[in-house]
């Protein structure tokens, strides 16, 4: 267990919200000017603190969304009874200043120099959101490593990324699945990852892939587990679980 | 000094009385929710031991009857974890650390944790005994579930959850400190919430 750690104090700084895109009706990506950013590995999350004007703060944590080297975004999903995502996806809009402290977190991430190892990124929901960036740091990184992505979304209009994702780089494969609606004419995967699912979309861990799992508990304890079924060892299965990201 | 977040208001004050217990920069949660690196283990309580070590080999271990046949303490804690969530009154059934030293001799200082899918976590040995550390193995009433860390997990409430490492298979006694698992990739070595002390240097 090698320790990419974060290394020095991680201070709060406060950048500056350079735009703001709407992925979804209820995802928003806000892209932020970070006056000392020391660079950030793909998977890796910060830290965003909200003031109130009598003092009040919140704190949550955010995947990062970009990729290594690009200007440092995070996508936020609105929970209906959140505090800061409310915030967030809402209220907040270019021009505004955000506190922020990061990079963090040094095990859920893709370094970029897996050799030749496929790589197999699960996605549940809004845990899209950490692989897109790996997939942008393969893209710019001119990696040819085999990728499949395997995300499940409740409908179509719940995909984020969506236009991105559509026009994937060569060598990558993009595999949903939508738990709930499926649009007329659907050719896709329907319902929840499961083990089937898995069997089919996964690489063979003859293979000798690596998978990152994101996405809400109940999500990535069904696929990690499958994925430990179809032979992967579990040293090769990386997850980041949200269950209770904000409280209800 | 923050800057004011403008149209911020805040929605959440905790109830009078328990926002004392809430620690900087966390807030309550009804939940349970769950954190871990990888795929949850399945250990069977048959194969399944608990284990002191000491110089490298095992100076005392106990199966599962035998763990669970110890005198137990019926918990109840405030729980941290340092995404943020805090959770009041959890309850849990746990044998105490200091039961389990008792039966080993040695002049530890510190311990690291060791688990099932080789999570570790470090700490001061001052702080796993005198009733601050258990090995818990029944929240609220029930069987530990595996997300949750289960068949046994240590209880530390009184640091951040990680602290408190699911699937524990036991403790290694050292005489030098020696960082785990999130103690590696830049979480703080000691992890004390009321300090807020969530990264290294925090």
């Amino acid at each position: 267990m090698a320790g990419t750690a974060v290394r020095g104090r991680l201070t709060w700084q406060v950048a500056a919200v350079d735009a703001v895109t709407d992925e979804t009706a209820s995802v928003r990506t806000i892209q932020l000017s970070v006056p000392d950013w020391a660079g950030h590995q793909a998977g890796q999350h910060l830290d965003v603190r909200l003031t109130a004007d009598d003092g009040y703060r919140a704190e949550r944590s955010y995947s990062i969304a970009s990729a290594p080297g690009e200007p440092v975004a995070i996508t936020v999903e609105r929970l209906t009874d959140g505090e800061v995502s409310p915030y967030l996806t809402r209220e907040l809009r270019p021009g505004d200043e955000l506190e922020i402290r990061g990079p963090i977190g040094g095990y859920f991430v893709w370094p970029g120099n897996d050799g030749t190892a496929p790589l197999l990124l699960v996605a549940g929901g809004s845990g899209v959101v950490p692989l897109r960036s790996m997939l942008r740091h393969r893209r710019n990184s001119g990696s040819t490593v085999p990728v499949r992505l395997l995300y499940s979304a409740r409908s179509l209009p719940d995909v984020i990324y969506h236009a991105e994702l559509d026009q994937p780089s060569r060598g990558v494969e993009i595999i949903y699945t939508l738990t709930r609606i499926q649009p007329p004419g659907w050719t896709g995967h329907a319902g929840r990852v499961d083990a089937t699912l898995l069997a089919e979309a996964a690489w063979s861990p003859a293979e000798a892939p690596v998978a990152y799992v994101c996405g809400p508990t109940p999500f990535v304890e069904t696929a990690a587990a499958g994925l430990v079924a179809l032979g992967y060892p579990a040293q090769r299965v990386k997850t980041e679980r949200f269950g209770g990201a904000e409280p209800s | 000094m923050s800057p004011v977040s403008r149209g911020f208001h805040g929605r959440r004050r905790e109830p009078e009385g328990d926002a004392a217990r809430i620690p900087p920069g966390q807030y309550a949660t009804a939940d349970f929710p769950v954190l871990s690196a990888g795929p949850t283990p399945h250990t069977p309580l048959g194969e399944w031991s608990f284990a002191i070590r000491q110089s490298g080999a095992d100076a005392k271990t106990w199966s599962w009857p035998q763990l669970t046949a110890l005198p137990a303490d019926d918990v109840t804690a405030d729980i941290h974890c340092v995404t943020r969530w805090s959770k009041l009154d959890t309850r849990w059934r746990a044998v105490s650390v200091d039961t389990l030293l008792a039966q080993v001799d040695h002049q530890a200082r510190f311990v690291l944790a060791f688990c099932d899918g080789g999570y570790t976590t470090n700490l001061p040995v001052a702080d796993v005994t005198g009733g601050q550390a258990w090995v818990a193995y029944e929240y609220d009433g029930q069987p530990l579930p595996p997300e949750h860390g289960g068949p046994a997990r240590l209880l530390v409430p009184h640091l951040y959850f990680w602290k408190s490492a699911k699937w524990v298979r036991g403790l290694e006694l050292l005489a030098a400190d020696e960082p785990g698992f999130w103690e590696q990739y830049g979480y703080h070595n000691y992890g004390d919430p009321w300090r807020e002390q969530r990264y290294a240097d925090d």
